[in-house]
């Protein structure tokens, strides 16, 4: 039997790829408590990624509460997602496979991939729907300066959902040479797993940062939602510090939680935007990297079991957050990361830690396009 | 002699089509129930399951279909789709409505054998398979083993896949279960070399995309991987 969360998660992939997720179930079992391996790690996220990332105190932007903001945006290529990358470019190493594939929705997890292959020298594809490419045309253009080969993908809705299905195409023809670096806590067992533990490391700085200035944990703890890697980064430390809310923020028109069903996609039984037939629907939203209609299963087992709580936030609310922070704080957030924002504000709560999961250079110009 | 399986997406027209397929040759039928996203598909099926769904061939349709397949063929049926449709209608709901259609049997693209153990299939088996993992599948298959030839998606290829004669090998060594290849296997000549391993051949791609041309186009592809499979010689 594969791991699961509750009903949710298992491996959901045709035969083909099952010996490659054995073999990396059993590198990790390995790896996850190998201290070279974990020293290495460390040591390229202080020397190499930036971190720990501060807890900054954001006064202007929320007069009335006292709400922190855990920057990820001041990451290494600008979001969260290099913490993932990082740890997945050296278990690749480890199983010996030099050929790297990836999805990216926004371009920030194809661009942390990217960014790690030029590191390690481990050739790099990276599959992006071309409604994405002209949305996040920066991010496009930084993975190809970093040697990144982007393969643009035009059928269906053009966006996240079909660069993944391209990818896991890609790994089931390639599996023997290649390692698939899956950007979110989603896919066939153990990714959700392995992803989950390479995030953790945002809600355990800022557990740790938000004692050590309030002297007491946070009311609530707020992170967006698409796929959902840094919300369980962030949510995963406190989930046992029971009088802490854990608030996840979907875009409105994406809400695989608030008003999905159960299904399965891409390897993993999760909450999904489907039909009653289970046709998988598309998702909309002004964010990229929130443009998915499915989400990590062990968000759907922490809706399902209460511990965490799943609000929707508009494209528009999204935006006025954005500008918000922009001229308050100084701090150009990922439109992503801006839901998170905009329920930060109204959650009722009045010591909050948000996850700033990334920031919003690459969203420039799709901003610019909604005034 | 060794057996045909002609995979055709479900549409209206596919008891029609199914006809002449069997008409041309074909010892089994497996249909198609379309996926949005359909993971262990090349282009062909993909775009096939595409029209399929644009034409309103959702499950309790394509269970019609079958019903109305089962109608005018004598031959098995099995259907063929990926887990998110059980999931919807329910895995053994599912599963008893098919075989009340007319399914013999059936296959999930994305459930290798160790997931919902309990759901009687064809199970598939890959170059990549370990020898346990053949084992698992061949003991807990329905009627014959699905052997990937390649790894990768479901498409026309230039040659028959070399990994083809290995896996035929190890799985033959395991297993007294028909086993039967595809992926990739498109003419005649693929057929003819398939049979030479194994005791059946599985074509998709190549008559979906004949089957958009009509029964004619199709019964002519079928009588040519027909004619390609008696051609073989017996397995040694």
């Amino acid at each position: 039997m594969t791991a699961t969360f509750g009903a949710y998660g298992g491996r959901y992939v045709p035969e083909t790829l099952v010996p490659a997720l054995d073999e990396l179930t059993a590198a990790w079992e390995r790896l996850r408590d190998d201290a070279s391996f974990l020293a290495e790690l460390d040591e390229l996220r202080t020397s190499y990624a930036g971190r720990p990332t501060p807890l900054t105190r954001v006064e202007r932007f929320a007069p009335e509460q006292r709400v922190y903001l855990k920057r990820e945006d001041l990451m290494h290529t600008g979001a969260h997602k290099v913490n993932n990358a990082l740890g997945q470019a050296l278990i690749a190493q480890r199983l010996g496979k030099r050929r790297i594939i990836a999805e990216t929705g926004a371009g920030q997890h194809g661009v942390a991939t990217a960014t790690v292959c030029a590191r390690f020298g481990l050739e790099c594809v990276v599959y992006m729907g071309s409604e994405d490419m002209r949305r996040q045309a920066p991010n496009v253009e930084r993975m190809r300066l970093l040697g990144a080969e982007v393969q643009p993908v035009e059928f269906g809705t053009r966006t996240l959902k079909e660069a993944t299905s391209e990818a896991i195409r890609d790994w089931i023809a390639n599996v023997e040479t290649t390692h698939y670096i899956i950007g979110s806590v989603v896919g066939p067992a153990p990714y959700p797993e392995i992803v989950r533990e390479l995030q953790r490391v945002i809600g355990r700085e800022a557990r740790e940062q938000f004692l050590a200035l309030e002297g007491r944990l946070p009311e609530a703890v707020v992170a967006c939602v698409g796929g959902g890697s840094n919300a369980i980064g962030m949510f995963y430390d406190f989930i046992e510090d029971e009088g802490v809310r854990l608030v996840g923020v979907e875009a409105a028109g994406a809400a695989s939680l608030g008003s999905g069903r159960p299904g399965v996609l891409h390897g993993a039984r999760s909450s999904l935007l489907a039909d009653a037939d289970g046709q998988i629907l598309d998702a909309h939203s002004i964010s990229a990297g929130l443009d998915y209609p499915g989400v990590g299963p062990e968000h759907a087992f922490l809706r399902d079991s209460g511990r965490a709580e799943y609000v929707a936030c508009t494209d528009g609310e999204a935006l006025d957050a954005f500008h918000r922070l922009c001229r308050t704080e100084g701090i150009v957030p990922a439109l992503e990361s801006s839901h998170a924002l905009a329920r930060a504000l109204d959650c009722g709560a009045e010591l909050v830690a948000v996850c700033l999961s990334g920031r919003g250079d690459k969203d420039l110009a799709e901003v610019l396009a909604q005034r | 002699m060794k057996t045909l399986v002609v995979y055709l997406m479900a549409m209206p027209d596919t008891p029609q089509l199914a006809e002449a397929a069997v008409e041309a040759g074909a010892d089994v039928i497996e249909v198609g129930f379309p996926f949005s996203d359909p993971l262990a598909d090349g282009p062909m099926i993909r775009r096939a399951g595409e029209r399929a769904l644009a034409a309103g061939m959702r499950t309790a349709r394509c269970l019609e279909v079958l019903a109305e397949i089962r109608g005018r063929v004598a031959v098995p049926l099995v259907p063929m789709t990926y887990s998110s449709i059980f999931d919807a209608y329910g895995w053994e709901r599912l599963e008893g409505d098919m075989r009340a259609a007319g399914a013999t049997s059936l296959i999930v693209a994305d459930l290798p054998a160790d997931e919902r153990p309990e759901l009687h299939r064809v199970q598939l088996v890959a170059p990549t398979s370990t020898d346990e993992r053949l084992k698992l599948a061949a003991e807990t298959t329905d009627g014959w083993l699905y052997l990937v030839t390649v790894a990768g998606t479901t498409g026309a290829r230039a040659e028959l896949a070399p990994t083809l004669e290995p896996l035929a090998r190890r799985a033959r060594a395991l297993t007294a279960v028909p086993l039967y290849a595809g992926f990739g296997i498109s003419t005649g000549e693929h057929a003819r070399a398939a049979a030479e391993l194994v005791d059946g051949v599985v074509v998709g791609s190549r008559t979906v995309e004949a089957a958009e041309q009509g029964p004619r186009a199709l019964a002519e592809v079928v009588s040519a991987l027909r004619a390609g499979l008696d051609a073989a010689a017996p397995v040694a």
